[in-house]
Parts: structure tokens; sequence; C-alpha cells
């Protein structure tokens, strides 16, 4: 029996939720309206809201500067084949801490967070030692890996947390009806567990596509994403919030699209275990 | 299998001949200041002139030295051509990590590269890196406030006149500040200027037993001069404005004076970018009256890390990138007063470039900075604004933070300089000099 | 169910994962400790000899080392309190019925997606800049003189920027756990005539408690190594300097990669001593 709400209190609520979400959505708004003034209008006082004349004179300049596909390209590969990777990797690995744990499940766990925590400055010199024994600088097999090494305990942390709520009286169930550990996955699991990976996916996706130290100091000009692209507009000589904002649009673009249109798996398997 | 393999070596072979023995793809890094986006701008030429195709790698000045510092110091091997500055060259230098720049072509004509310059990218007089622009620092004024202050900038001002003119010219209901100057730290951000600045006042970093100065009164007199004046002509904020912040304040015409890079000269007069184009003059950087002046000399460069299998390439773009023609295709292009400054004797000579209001100013400065003889008193390094040791960078950014903490108010001027000696002299006594 | 045969599966399926991070941390590790023994300077010609604990001494010994550990606590506390607060009261309010309520969330999250070095420059220049900036513009306009945030106010302007980056995820983890309450319970302790703060206090606050656990975990492992922010905006300076940056400093600016080890092995002793810490002190939530 739900509450009755009055139209006002919801009215009210409205106004206020709007209110943070457009604050919270501002910087990005600024940004994007930013790089379609010119360079005189982006410093403009009073600032101009939406009172300019819309240019596109930005994004050719930084087309003209740098091959904008080509970053894309990379971070497309990178991010995706990282995270894939990762997926292929955990999904076992995960899968046996839940429904096979043992007493130090929990450690193992924690142990590979705690991996994360290795400070990547400080071992920068040692990663770029073997990089350039195993020939792996600048290649965008190289920073796959690396990447996903990154990403794999939040991986292996994301899908424990979600199989970990399939009940195990359905695979029990399963069995009794014969089924082997193929079908087990195939038509039981595969389906409950899809969610989970599904926004496990999205969010390691999101992670690789912003790292922003290994790819920037083991790339040069063949496997440099998106990361690298805007650090070559980070402090231009002169006037350059337009062009910087036109740069950080292209660089965000196509992951805030991404994360939009696919933010109902997102935030659905998004739980880290944090809900029972 | 044996087949295959001939086939294969056969294709090689003939793709070998057909590409001609020598079209190769150089990876460059660089660093994105204007020029250098012009001249990425312009690679068509260089592969027209030689087959060769260019990959940029084009990095903000401090992600820059990152990355090429891990890659040579590794033998990494990633780039074919770094950019690198006369700070760097030396030091990589002596390492053996520099191909040495000799027989350079006659029509290269090296002599023409100016003396000041050519000594602080050489080791024992063998070039090392190239010259892509030079530059010292000078004073840029607006020319109208000056005047609405009652007075004349005189072609070599004292420190002295400089606060008066600032103190005079700053009007912060209107928001003009009479005096933009470096304040970010950084090695190369307000260390290079205070570093400048603190040659004219008779101060200097090391002794000849390489102790540190900053306990010397020399030291305090500079740094107590540079906190007053900004403190009570300068910018709101300037502990955060380095070169790139202050040129658009002055740009947008929020300075009196600005003391800085000379390339900043093309860029405060070119009416594209700048409000003040027409307004702007110039004056060598100020002095105390010890025979030092506070400037300082500084080229960025092209250079060739050894063991890149492209080396003959990497010289011809060397060469293209840094010779005269380079300069009339840009000249060419985009007009005189935008060629990459400060190299070659030759542009100041042509008549045509004199025309820039800077350039007669900027070629003064230039020569009136002496990286051998920096000091007043004696000192055992190299280096105007910079000493060319490798623990340079890492102790002057970190005095730079101190004195950045000073300007914004946090610390006293002496309380800064206190933490820069014991810092410096911690430093100095890890990298085993003391 | 466990029987040995399924144990065995197990720990097939668990090895590549666990073998990978294990090289992924050994190997690099190993080089670290070795290099922080030695006298590295690759500006001067590499490894000039053992250095015994000299680089360990001296790292502690410098005047940045406490001073950064501090940065680095502030600044991990100060995004913790602000992501934690915030996102407690945004999701409370995104889970009320409200117009829009997609398209609000849409907002909310947008800032999860942006590139540290992106959200670093554009709050650092478009936003906090003391002339061109818009919140000079702001101050202005109600007569103040505009704040120099990256000097005067160094530390809450980083703590403020990272905070925006990870509130949406906050946000949404805390929505999940609420939107999972059972609403009878709520419905009934209003019955009872619990106003809505001993509701909050008592009902919603321990049910959020696992979810906030959540999210202290996760983001502390990536705040611990915060570097983009720091390295756009203040380069360590006005006490910005975190005990990461530091490093960053004593192997890329001094080219001291000996010392620079050696505080990377104290950067790794921090981060246990914070996770067992975690683990110790909320972890106990992860098991209930």
């Amino acid at each position: 029996m739900a509450r009755e709400h009055s139209p006002r209190r919801k009215a009210l609520l409205t106004v206020a939720a709007w209110t943070a979400g457009l604050l919270i959505f501002f910087p990005i708004l600024w940004t994007i309206l930013t790089s379609f003034k010119t360079e005189a209008q982006a410093i403009a006082d009073p600032p101009l809201f939406l009172n300019f004349d819309w240019t596109l004179e930005n994004y050719a300049a930084v087309q003209e500067r740098s091959d904008y596909m080509r970053f894309l390209w990379n971070s497309i590969v990178i991010s995706g084949a990282s995270t894939l990777l990762g997926v292929l990797i955990a999904v076992p690995a995960a899968w046996s801490m839940a429904f096979v744990p043992s007493k130090r499940t929990k450690d193992i766990l924690l142990w590979m967070l705690s991996t994360k925590m290795l400070p990547a400055v400080g071992v920068l010199y040692p990663i770029y030692l073997i990089f350039i024994e195993l020939g792996l600088l600048d290649t965008r097999a190289g920073l796959t890996v690396v990447i996903m090494l990154i990403n794999l305990p939040i991986i292996v942390w994301m899908l424990y947390t979600y199989f970990r709520e399939i009940p195990v009286d359905i695979l029990e169930a399963a069995r009794m009806d014969g089924a082997d550990l193929r079908a087990e996955i195939l038509y039981v699991l595969a389906p409950m567990a899809l969610p989970g990976i599904a926004s496990t996916v999205l969010l390691n996706v999101i992670l690789a596509w912003n790292e922003a130290f290994w790819t920037l100091n083991l790339t040069a000009a063949n496997a440099a994403p998106l990361t690298a692209f805007i650090a070559s507009y980070s402090s231009p000589e002169g006037l350059f919030y337009a062009k910087l904002s036109a740069a950080s649009t292209m660089a965000i673009a196509p992951i805030l699209i991404l994360g939009w249109f696919s933010q109902k798996q997102l935030v659905r398997g998004l739980t880290f275990g944090a809900v029972k | 299998m044996h087949l295959q393999k001939a086939a294969c070596a056969a294709a090689a072979l003939s793709l070998f001949a057909a590409g001609g023995a020598m079209a190769e793809t150089l990876t460059i890094a660089t660093v994105n200041n204007g020029d250098m986006i012009r001249m990425q701008g312009l690679t068509d030429d260089f592969t027209a002139k030689t087959g060769h195709k260019v990959e940029w790698v084009t990095l903000e000045e401090n992600v820059l030295r990152q990355r090429v510092t891990t890659d040579i110091s590794t033998k990494g091997g990633q780039f074919d051509i770094m950019t690198i500055g006369m700070y760097e060259t030396p030091i990589w230098a002596r390492n053996g990590w520099l191909a040495p720049l000799d027989n350079l072509s006659a029509e290269y004509d090296v002599d023409d590269i100016l003396p000041a310059i050519r000594n602080g990218l050489s080791v024992d007089g063998t070039l090392y890196a190239a010259p892509f622009y030079g530059e010292s620092s000078m004073i840029m004024y607006r020319k109208d406030l000056m005047e609405a202050a009652g007075l004349t900038m005189p072609e070599a001002p004292s420190w002295d006149f400089v606060a008066e003119a600032a103190r005079k010219m700053t009007d912060r209901e209107n928001g003009i500040y009479g005096i933009c100057l470096r304040g970010k730290a950084g090695w190369g951000e307000n260390m290079a200027f205070l570093t400048a600045m603190s040659n004219s006042f008779g101060a200097r970093w090391f002794d000849m037993e390489w102790r540190p100065q900053f306990d010397t009164p020399e030291w305090k007199q500079t740094l107590t001069f540079y906190l007053d004046l900004m403190n009570e002509a300068g910018p709101p904020g300037a502990s955060a404005n380095g070169f790139n912040e202050n040129l658009s304040l002055f740009q947008q015409g929020k300075c009196g004076m600005w003391i800085d890079a000379t390339v900043a000269a093309s860029f405060v007069t070119n009416p594209k970018e700048s409000t003040v184009a027409d307004k702007v003059g110039f004056a060598l950087a100020p002095d105390a009256g010890l025979g030092k002046r506070s400037n300082w000399l500084w080229a960025w460069a092209l250079a060739i890390p050894t063991g890149t299998k492209k080396e003959a390439a990497a010289r011809q773009f060397i060469e293209w990138a840094t010779s005269k023609a380079y300069l009339e295709l840009v000249a060419q292009k985009e007009g005189w007063p935008n060629v990459p400054p400060g190299t070659r004797a030759s542009l100041y000579a042509n008549p045509e470039y004199a025309k820039a209001p800077f350039a007669e100013m900027t070629l003064k400065s230039i020569n009136s900075a002496d990286p051998l003889h920096p000091t007043v008193k004696p000192v055992p390094y190299v280096g105007v604004q910079f000493v060319a040791i490798p623990e340079f960078a890492g102790i002057a950014t970190e005095v730079g933070q101190e004195f950045s903490a000073a300007l914004a108010g946090q610390q006293t001027a002496e309380e800064a300089l206190a933490k820069a000696q014991a810092l410096t002299e911690d430093a100095m006594e890890a990298a085993g000099y003391r | 169910m466990a029987t040995r045969r399924s144990r065995a599966a197990a720990r097939m399926m668990m090895a590549p994962a666990v073998v990978l991070l294990l090289g992924w941390m050994l190997v690099p590790l190993t080089m670290t400790l070795w290099f922080s023994f030695r006298r590295y300077l690759p500006m001067r010609g590499g490894d000039l000899g053992w250095a015994g604990f000299d680089n360990y001494v001296r790292f502690v010994s410098s005047s940045a080392f406490w001073p950064s550990i501090q940065a680095t606590l502030v600044i991990v506390g100060g995004v913790l309190a602000a992501t934690v607060a915030l996102g407690v009261l945004l999701a409370l309010l995104l889970d009320q019925p409200i117009w829009g309520q997609g398209v609000v969330r849409v907002l909310v999250i947008a800032p999860f997606f942006v590139m540290p070095t992106v959200s670093a420059l554009v709050w650092k220049n478009m936003f906090m800049d003391p002339v061109n900036g818009l919140f000079a513009h702001l101050w202005r306009l109600f007569g103040a003189e505009p704040l120099a945030w990256m000097s005067e106010a160094s530390l809450p302007s980083i703590v403020l920027i990272v905070s925006w980056q990870w509130l949406p995820f906050a946000t949404l983890i805390l929505l999940t756990a609420i939107q999972s309450l059972d609403r009878e319970q709520l419905e009934a302790a209003e019955m009872d005539g619990a106003g809505p703060l001993s509701r909050f206090v008592h009902i919603i606050l321990p049910h959020l408690s696992r979810a906030v656990t959540v999210v202290i975990l996760i983001q502390t492992i990536f705040l611990l190594s915060v570097f983009a922010e720091i390295f756009v905006t203040t380069q360590g300076s006005f006490g910005t300097r975190t005990l990461t940056y530091l490093i960053y400093q004593r192997v890329l600016e001094s080219q001291n990669v000996g010392l620079g080890s050696a505080g990377g092995v104290y950067a790794i002793i921090l981060a246990n001593i914070v996770a067992i810490f975690l683990m110790r002190i909320v972890g106990k939530n992860l098991d209930a």
C-alpha cells in the first residue's frame, strides 16, 4: 500500500533533484557549450551562455592538428580488448570463488584488490624496462595486457559479488535433472549471470578508457589513445579554452554516449555486493 | 616451406627496392608550442622533398619531458627525434645519448646559428641538438598605459624603474595589473624567471664548492623585491601563473608589463590573438646596476637519440626543420613575424624580418645572455636560468614550490629561503657533491 | 556439494587470474625492491651500485615526507567524506518519485565518464581560474575578490574536483542499496509516528552501512593513487604533494629511481596499512 504523495511534495522534490542534477552536470555542459564558441567568446565577461555565434572552427582546428580517428580507434581497441580479456579470465575465477568458496576465498579477493594499490609511478621504470625487453612499447597489445591487469581485480570482485547472489538451489536442481557442467553453465547460469557480466563490462570499459598513466607513458605514435590526444591540448599558448573544450568533448563524448545508452545495465549490476 | 620463405624474401626485397632504399617513417616527440604546431602543419613539404613520412607525438611540456627522459635513459628507442631544451642537451650529450650533429651540409650553414645559442647546445665544440627556436627574455609593456602613467620606458631599465612603473600602472578597479611575472612552481616556470632575476641582483645557486647560496643576502633581496612587487602590482592568483597564463592575461590587456620569453612578442603583437597588438613596446630585461641583466637564454632544439636505426633520415629532417629554407617557407605561408625566431643571424639581417617591432630587441637580449658566465660572482656551472646538472630540475621544482607558496602568502620570504637552502643541501648531498 | 573434484576444478578456474595477478604484482615489486637498494640514477649513467638502506632513510628524513602522508590522507578522507555524505543525500532524493527521474539520473552519473585529465583541466581553467574562470565571474558578480583556487585553497580544490568525479559512483551504489530497502518496514515505522529524521537514522542508515563500506573500500583503492588531478592542477605545490606525487618527483623530476623506488615501497606499506584498517574496521560488514 503506497503512501499518497501530494503533488506539491512531488513538485518540490522534482525541483530539488533537477537542481542537483544540473549542478553536477554543469561542468560538462559548460565544456560542450564552450567548444562551440570562438576563443574570444570563451572568455567573454560576463560569460556567454547560449547567446553566442555557434561555430565549429575549434573542432576543425583540433582535427587538423591531430588525427582524432586514430586516437579514438586505439581507445576503442584497448578498452574493448582489455575488458574482454579480463572478463574471460575473471569469469571462471569469480565463478569458483562464488560457488566453491574455501576459507581463503576472501583473502584471495582482498589480496587481488590490494594489487591495485601499487603506485603506478613507482614501477614506471621496471615496467618500461620489461616492455623494452618484450618489444611491447607503443603497441596496443602491450597496453591491452597492462590495462587488463590493472582492472582484473575489480572485474573479479564485481563478478564474484554478482554470482554470489545466484541461488545455489537452482544449480543443484539442474544437476538432479542430469545437466552436465556445460549445460549447467549455458542454460541455467548464463542467463542469470548476464546482467552482472554486462555491467562489469561497461564499468571496465569506462575505467580502461579513462586510464591516463600507462596509456600516456607506454605509447608513442602508434598505440596512443585519447588520453594522449588530450595531453597535447592541456596548455598551449594564448587563448585556448575553446579548443581545449572541443578536444575534451571529443575525448569524452564516445564514452559518455555509451554510458548514457547503457546506464540501466550499468546501474543494475553496479553493487559490488553492496546489496544483500 | 623453403619455397615459401624464399618467396617471402623475394617479396621483401622487391618492396625494399620499390620503396627507394630510404623511405622511412620518423617518429618525432615534440612540445605543443605554437611554432611546433606550425611545423607539424608543414610536414608535407618535408615528405615531398625527401619521401620520408613523419609521425608526430605532440605533448604538453611536462608530459613530454617525462616521456622522452624515461625513453632515452632506458634506451627505449621510441623516438627518432626528440625535442629537448638547452638544459638537457649538455647532460644527455655527456652521457653519450645523443648523436653528434657534425658534418652538416654546406647549405645548412651551421655558422649562421647565433653563437650564444650554439654554445648552449654544444659540448666541447660539437653541436648535439639543432635549435628550432631560441629565446631570451625581455620586457613587453603597454605603451598606452606607460604614457598614461607619465613615464617613458628606457631601452635598458633598472628594477627600480620597473617597480615604480608597475605600481603607477596598476588599476585594480579596471582589472589592470602593473606587472605580470611567473609564479607557477617549476624549474622551467617561476625558477627560470627568478634564477635569471637573481643573477642581476648578484646572487647565484652555488658557490665554487657547490654550496647552496639561498642563505645569502642577495637571494633575500631578490625574493623580497619580487614578492613586494607582485603583491602590490601583480594579478590575483599569480602563484598559479606560468608562461601561458601570463600570455593570455597580457593578450587580454590585463598586464601593464610582462617580463618573459622573447618568443611571446610575436603572439602579443598578432592582432588575431591579441587585443593590444598595436600598443606593445619592448625593452631589455631590468638590471640592478651590477653588470648582469635579468634575461635568460633558452632554445628548444631537435636531437637524435643514439641507437635509432633511422639516423640518416632523422638528420635530413633536422636539417630541413632548422634550415634557412624552413624560415622562408613559414614566412611565405604565415608572414615573417611568425617564423621561429632566435636561431639564425641571417634572419635578423633580413630587412623583411627587421620590420617586426620586436626583432631588434630579441637579438639584443639573446646576445646579452652568457651561459658560460651567468652570474656576478664566479660559479662552477653553466646555464643562465638553470644549472646544467642532472639534479637541477628536481631541486629547482621543489625550491620553486616554496617560492610559489611565499607568493601565495602561505609563508614569508625568510621561511621559503630557509626551506630552499635545506632541501638543496639535502639533494646535493644525496647526489654526492658534498 | 563441494566435492574434492569440484574443489580441484575450482582451483583450475581460479588459476589464470591468480597467476596473472601474482606476476603483475611480484615482477614489478621485486624490481622495485631491487632498485630501492641501489644507487640508480639514470641521468648519471644508471645503476651505480649498492646503496644499503640509504634510500629508505633519505626518503623518510626528507622534509617533504610527512606532509605528503598528511596530504594523501586529507585528500582520501576529504573525498570519502564528501562523496558519502552527498551521495546519501542524492540517493535519497533520486529514490523519491519525481518527474523526469531517468534524465536526472543520467545527469548525475555523467561525471563518472569523464577522464581525470579532462576534468582536472576543465575545472582548473574554466572554473577555478582567478581571472577568466566562471567562479571568478561569479565572485565578482557579488562584489568579492576572486579566489585563486589553486594556491589559496589548493587542497579543497583538489578534493572538490576528485569528489565531483566519484560522487556518481557513490550515489549509484547507495541508490541501489536504498531501493532494496523493505518499504513495509519504513511504512510501519511511519505509522508508529517516527519522523523522517528518526526513520533515516534508525532504518535507512543501518541498511546503508554495507553499501557505504563498499563505497569506501573501492574508492580508497582508487584515491590512494590519485595523480592526474594533481599533475594537471598544482603540480604538487601548495601542500598538495601526496605520497604518489612525491614518488613521481623523485623518480621523474629528480631522476633518482633508487630513491623513488624506496618511496614506492613505503607507499605499498601505507596502502597495506590502510587496507588492513579497512578490512578490520569496516570489512566485517562484507561478511554479514
